[in-house]
C-alpha cells in the first residue's frame, strides 16, 4: 500500500515529515498562524463589534465620534486586499516582531486582515439580539457590563460561533497567502514545492489537507452552534 | 402622596425629514400607591411612551418625573445619576408584550440575573429565585429554557424576574396582548394577587378594555398623546364623557345603537328614558317590579346588560318609564334611594339636556 502510494505520489514522500519543507512542519505552521491570528484578530474583532453596537444611534452608549471612528477604521482595513496589506504593513511588522518573514511575522498582517471582517460579523450577530431584551435588562437595573456579557454576548453566542467558524475558514485561506512572505504553511507547500516545481502531486495533497482542516472546523463549529442555541428561530 | 408623579410630560420624536411628532403632549398623571392603574388607547396613542418615562426607558423632552419620592427628571433634564438610576430601576419592575426573557439561560438563571447585584451569596440567591418561581407557580420549570415554555408561562417567569428586587411598582406594557384569553386571565389574576398581597402598584398598559375592567381600580384613556379622560374605573366606565372612552367601554355605544334601531320616535309627555346602573350586590330587590307596585309607573325594558368591573357585577338597564311627571319624580327618588345611578337619556340614547 505504502509502496504503491510512493509510486503514485513520489514528490510528496520526498518532502518527508520533518525538516523545513516537511509536511509536519507546514501543517504546524498553518495551525500556528490560524490559531494565534484567530485569537488576536478575534479579540480585536469582538471589541470593535461591541463598540460598534453600543455606540451606534440608539445604542445603550450612543456616541457618534466613537462609532464613526471604529466604523471607518473597519471599513478601510476591509477594503485593502490581503496581498497588498502584507506588503503595506511590512514596516510595522518589522517594528513589532523584529522581522518581516516567517510565521510569527505573518501574524501581524493576518490579525489586521481578519479583524475587520470579524468585527462586522460580530456586529451583525450582536444586532440580532432583540432590542426588547436590552430594555428588559435595563429595566432590571443592569449595568453596561451586565448588558454586554449577560445579554449581548450570551444571547448571540450561537450566532457568534457560526460567524467565528466562517472567519476561521477564511483565515485559513489567508494563511495560504501569507506563505508568500515566507511564512510557510500548507499554502506555501502547495505553491513553492508543488506548483513552481511542476510537482502536481504535492499541490493535490496540500490542497486535500487544507480541505480536511476546513471541514473539521466547519463540523466542530456547526455542532457547538447547534448545541448552544435555545432561540426561537 | 403619589408614588408616581408625572408633571407636564412632553415626548417629541424627530423624524427623518426633520418633522417633530409629539408622542406625549403635556401630560400630568399622578398614581397612588397600591392602585392598579389601567392605561387604554389605540396603538400609537402614546400610552406606552408615556409610561416608559417612569423608569426612563424613554427620556422625556420636558416635564418633571418623581418616582417613590426620588426626582428623576426636572424640567426635562435628568437629575439622577445613571448609577443611582440603576438602583431605582430595580424598584420598578416591568413586563413586556414579548416577555423579553434571556433565551440562552434557564428559567432559574433568568430570575437570578435580576438579583445579580443583591448582597445574597450563591446559595441564598438560588433559594430566593426559587421562591419567586414558586410565587408564579413555576418552580418545577426552574431548569427549563424559556423556549420550552408556553407564552403564559414565559410571562410568569418575566413577572418573577420583575419582582426579584421587591419593587414597589410593576409596569405591564401590553403584557397580555400576545397571549390567548386563558393565559391572559391567568396573568391578570396573578397581577391582582400581587397587588393585594404585596401592595404592589400596577400600571397596566393595554388596548384591551377587558383587561382593565377585570382588575383595574383606576383608568386613563389616551388619544394623540393626551390623557382625554381618567378617574375611578367605575366612574369612567359608567359615565364616559369622551367619544373615544365610550367606544372603549362599549356599553354606552351599545345603548345608543340599540335605541337607534328601536326607533322610539318622539317621546310623549308622560314618557322618559332612563339609564339605570347599579351594583348587583347592592340592589337586591327587583327594582322594576317595585316601581310598578309602589309608585305605579309602567316600566318597559329597552336594553340590559351585566358586566364584571374589578370583580363587581354591574348591571346596566335602559328603561322607558310611563307615568305623569309627579310619578316620574317619585320613581327617580325611589331608584336613587336604592343606590342606582340614574341618567336621563333622550330617545336616541344620548344624554338628555
Amino acid at each position: 500500500m505504502i509502496n504503491w502510494l510512493e509510486k503514485l505520489l513520489p514528490n510528496v514522500f520526498q518532502l518527508g515529515w520533518t525538516g523545513d519543507a516537511g509536511w509536519g512542519t507546514s501543517i504546524f505552521q498553518t495551525l500556528f498562524m490560524t490559531f494565534w491570528s484567530a485569537i488576536f484578530g478575534g479579540v480585536l474583532g469582538i471589541i470593535f463589534g461591541i463598540i460598534l453596537v453600543l455606540t451606534k444611534e440608539g445604542g445603550i452608549k450612543q456616541n457618534k465620534f466613537w462609532f464613526n471612528f471604529c466604523d471607518k477604521l473597519v471599513s478601510i482595513f476591509r477594503a485593502i486586499p490581503f496581498v497588498i496589506l502584507l506588503a503595506f504593513i511590512a514596516p510595522v511588522t518589522q517594528k513589532i516582531v523584529g522581522t518581516q518573514i516567517g510565521m510569527k511575522a505573518a501574524l501581524v498582517p493576518l490579525t489586521l486582515g481578519v479583524f475587520p471582517f470579524y468585527a462586522r460579523q460580530v456586529q451583525v450577530a450582536l444586532e440580532s439580539v432583540e432590542a426588547g431584551k436590552i430594555e428588559a435588562a435595563q429595566s432590571l437595573g443592569a449595568t453596561t457590563q451586565d448588558i454586554i456579557f449577560d445579554v449581548y454576548l450570551r444571547e448571540s453566542r450561537s450566532e457568534l460561533i457560526r460567524v467565528s467558524t466562517v472567519t476561521i475558514i477564511s483565515l485559513i485561506g489567508l494563511t495560504a497567502m501569507a506563505g508568500a512572505v515566507g511564512a510557510g504553511g500548507l499554502g506555501n507547500t502547495a505553491i513553492s514545492y508543488g506548483y513552481n516545481r511542476f510537482n502536481n502531486d504535492v499541490t493535490w495533497v496540500a490542497t486535500l489537507l487544507v480541505v480536511i482542516l476546513i471541514f473539521i472546523v466547519q463540523v466542530v463549529g456547526d455542532t457547538f452552534a447547534k448545541k448552544l442555541n435555545h432561540q426561537n428561530r | 402622596m403619589s408614588i408616581i408623579e408625572l408633571n407636564h410630560i412632553d415626548v417629541d420624536f424627530t423624524q427623518k425629514k426633520g418633522e417633530t411628532v409629539k408622542a406625549v403632549d403635556d401630560v400630568t398623571l399622578h398614581i397612588d400607591k397600591g392602585e392598579i392603574y389601567g392605561m387604554v388607547g389605540f396603538s400609537g396613542a402614546g400610552k406606552s411612551t408615556l409610561v416608559r418615562t417612569i423608569n426612563l426607558l424613554q427620556k422625556p423632552t420636558s416635564g418633571d418625573i418623581t418616582v417613590n419620592g426620588v426626582e428623576f427628571v426636572k424640567n426635562g433634564k435628568q437629575v439622577i445619576s445613571s448609577k443611582k438610576l440603576q438602583l431605582e430601576r430595580r424598584k420598578i419592575g416591568m413586563i413586556f408584550q414579548h416577555f423579553n426573557l434571556l433565551n440562552e439561560t434557564t428559567v432559574l438563571e433568568n430570575v437570578a440575573f435580576a438579583l445579580k447585584h443583591s448582597d445574597l451569596n450563591d446559595e441564598q440567591l438560588e433559594k430566593r429565585a426559587l421562591e419567586l418561581l414558586e410565587l408564579v407557580d413555576l418552580k418545577d420549570k426552574a431548569n427549563f429554557y424559556p423556549v420550552e415554555l408556553s407564552g403564559g408561562q414565559q410571562q410568569r417567569v418575566a413577572i418573577a424576574r420583575a419582582l426579584a428586587n421587591e419593587p414597589d411598582i410593576l409596569i405591564s406594557d401590553e403584557a397580555t396582548s400576545a397571549l390567548d384569553p386563558q393565559n391572559t386571565n391567568q396573568i391578570l389574576e396573578l397581577l391582582k394577587k400581587l397587588n393585594k398581597q404585596l401592595g404592589l402598584t400596577v400600571i397596566l398598559i393595554t388596548h384591551e378594555m377587558e383587561a382593565v375592567k377585570k382588575i383595574a381600580t383606576k383608568v386613563a384613556v389616551m388619544e394623540n398623546g393626551h390623557i382625554i379622560e381618567n378617574g375611578n374605573l367605575k366612574q369612567v366606565f359608567l359615565h364616559p364623557k369622551q367619544e373615544l372612552t365610550k367606544r372603549f367601554v362599549g356599553g354606552s355605544l351599545e345603548t345608543i345603537s340599540t335605541l337607534d334601531s328601536l326607533n322610539l320616535g318622539k317621546l310623549g309627555e308622560d314618557q322618559a328614558v332612563y339609564q339605570l346602573v347599579y351594583s348587583i350586590a347592592n340592589v337586591t330587590k327587583s327594582i322594576i317590579i317595585e316601581l310598578y307596585r309602589k309608585i305605579g309607573v309602567e316600566v318597559s325594558m329597552l336594553y340590559g346588560n351585566v358586566e364584571l368591573l374589578n370583580e363587581e357585577a354591574i348591571g346596566t338597564l335602559v328603561v322607558l318609564v310611563n307615568g305623569d311627571p309627579d310619578k316620574q319624580k317619585q320613581a327617580c327618588d325611589f331608584l336613587q334611594k336604592q343606590n342606582v345611578a340614574l341618567t336621563k337619556l333622550d330617545e336616541k340614547g344620548n344624554l338628555y339636556d
